[in-house]
């Protein structure tokens, strides 16, 4: 599995620059944590991969293809292969555990089956394993309102799992969570990803989580990336870069200096927010 | 602070002025008001006691029967027209010009009086209950899409975009992300709906639109106010009975 993006770019119509050019690679089974501050653009980057934002240019390679031109019907079947895992869930309250677990499968069932609730039996049966494997065991026929904040992003995980996917993409998945719970989360979410194999893109601004469970990072300001690097690199100084837009990293973190924040007067939190925040 | 509180005082003038004039432009006099409630009570008196022969409850049941007979059949042919023109015109799941062409139907709809709907349905489609149906069901989908498209716009869309990002197509998206969001307030609409189209189907009899209301304006123009008092009566009964039901449906489901 390669995902491969080459000079992301991303305009609202607000006029504020999102995304400023990023390239990006994943391969293998490797977790890669996106980190930055708020309005760095590291939602904007996870949603532009399957394009529930649509970019405003560069390309997304996913295995060879280019998602960016694909028809609707060619996104529709790239989408099935990219699970997704949301900041506030995204599931259905009024639906229960298994229906909101099964909608992962809806880009395999016809649109008749799915109204009638008729999942192939083999597609139930994963749901009941996945159930068990996030510790959710017994729990299909709740509603998801009855769940708490840890639960739900569990059927998030199972949602985006019982797609098979070859890559899954995880967008801020703790930062309605507890830390106790959080934690628990992102174990889950790495072990089961490296049970079947597939690597992980995770975009998280809890710096530790992300170095106690990322094989790398990469460091977004502004809408660059401004660092990448092991965990281990991801010092004092790449944090000022990442957080501070200070100077440049070493050169070995980011190959050549046309990468490097042009504008060091933005400390702190930008002033740009783009829609949907962080 | 003081602009703005003439801004209020001036306000209040000018509606005040306005009914003045309004009552002026009407004649309403107080001695024509004295007199018309002379002629109220002179007709209440010819009103009570309500009665009806025979022949005359047969005609009130069966026209009454007329009556629901088209409301029920309107509530659901308007429901189920009104079910895509509210998908097409909520603002957060429909193309702009779909969103635009279905709020421009539903403002068309809401526009006009039911009665008039019901006087261009018989010049279209000829006396009897059939004119009755179209002209419900044209007013059924104005208030019916409206209400939905509005309660659509208000989901909560992460559904929405779970089922987008998982390869779920338009339609599926719909009924996983958006239909169970809704399931009781359409249920409530519907119910209300059904009560309120109850009560029109009663009146446009009168503009030869099929039902009771056909009834009734005969016995006005006979006089017989005796049997005008019944059919209110007859009337008055069936639209408690459809209130009553529906707000009990309403409060089991939401």
């Amino acid at each position: 599995m390669t995902l491969d993006v080459v000079d992301l770019r991303k305009t609202y119509p607000t006029g504020d620059e999102a995304l400023k050019g990023v390239d990006l690679t994943v391969v293998g089974s490797e977790t890669v944590a996106m980190v930055g501050p708020s309005g760095a653009g590291k939602s904007t980057f996870i949603r532009c991969i399957n394009r529930l934002t649509e970019p405003s240019g560069g390309e997304i390679r996913l295995d060879g293809t280019d998602l960016v031109g694909l028809d609707d019907d060619g996104l529709r079947a790239a989408r099935r292969d990219i699970g997704m895992i949301f900041q506030e869930y995204n599931l259905v309250e009024r639906l229960t555990v298994m229906e909101n677990v099964l909608t992962g499968r809806l880009g395999y069932v016809s649109t008749w089956r799915a109204f009638r609730r008729d999942f192939p039996p083999e597609d139930i049966d994963r749901a009941y394993e996945l159930l068990d494997r996030v510790g959710l065991e017994d729990m299909e026929n709740k509603r998801v309102d009855e769940l708490s904040g840890g639960q739900r992003q569990r059927v998030g995980i199972a949602r985006a799992v019982i797609q098979e996917p070859t890559i899954l993409l995880v967008d801020e998945p703790t930062s309605s969570l507890d830390p106790e719970t959080s934690r628990e989360v992102m174990s889950l979410l790495t072990e089961v990803a490296a049970e079947r194999d597939i690597p992980v893109l995770i975009n998280i601004h809890e710096v530790e989580l992300a170095l106690d469970h990322a094989d790398r990072v990469v460091g977004l300001h502004d809408g660059e990336l401004v660092f990448e690097g092991t965990p281990a690199e991801f010092d004092e100084r790449a944090r000022d870069t990442v957080y501070r837009g200070m100077d440049a990293p070493p050169s070995d973190a980011v190959d050549g200096s046309e990468r490097s924040v042009a504008d060091g007067s933005t400390v702190g939190e930008p002033t740009r927010t783009p829609a949907g925040g962080s | 602070m003081f602009g703005r509180r003439g801004l209020k005082w001036a306000v209040y003038a000018g509606v005040f002025g306005f009914l003045v004039w309004s009552a002026w432009g009407l004649r309403v006099s107080p001695t024509r008001f004295v007199e018309g409630l002379g002629y109220g009570r002179v007709l209440l008196g010819q009103m009570l006691p309500p009665s009806a022969d025979s022949a005359g409850i047969a005609r009130i049941v069966d026209k009454l029967g007329e009556s629901i007979a088209m409301a029920m059949v309107a509530t659901v042919t308007g429901i189920v027209l009104s079910v895509p023109v509210a998908f097409m015109a909520a603002e957060n799941i429909s193309p702009r010009p779909l969103y635009y062409a279905n709020r421009g139907l539903i403002s068309l709809s809401r526009a006009l009086h039911g009665l008039i709907v019901a006087i261009i349905a018989v010049k279209a489609v000829g006396i009897g209950p059939l004119a009755g149906i179209v002209a419900i069901t044209f007013k059924t989908i104005g208030f019916f899409s409206k209400l939905l498209a509005e309660d659509i716009e208000d989901i909560d869309m992460g559904g929405v975009k779970a089922a987008r990002a998982a390869g779920a197509s338009p339609i599926q998206t719909l009924l996983y992300g958006v239909v169970p969001q809704i399931v009781p307030r359409f249920v409530g609409l519907t119910v209300y709906r059904w009560d309120i189209n109850i009560r029109q189907s009663t009146v446009i009899g009168i503009v030869g639109a099929g039902g009771i209301g056909t009834l009734l304006l005969r016995a006005f123009e006979r006089y017989d106010y005796a049997y005008v008092a019944a059919i209110l009566s007859a009337i008055i009964a069936v639209v408690l009975v459809a209130e009553g039901v529906s707000a009990l449906v309403r409060r089991r489901y939401q």
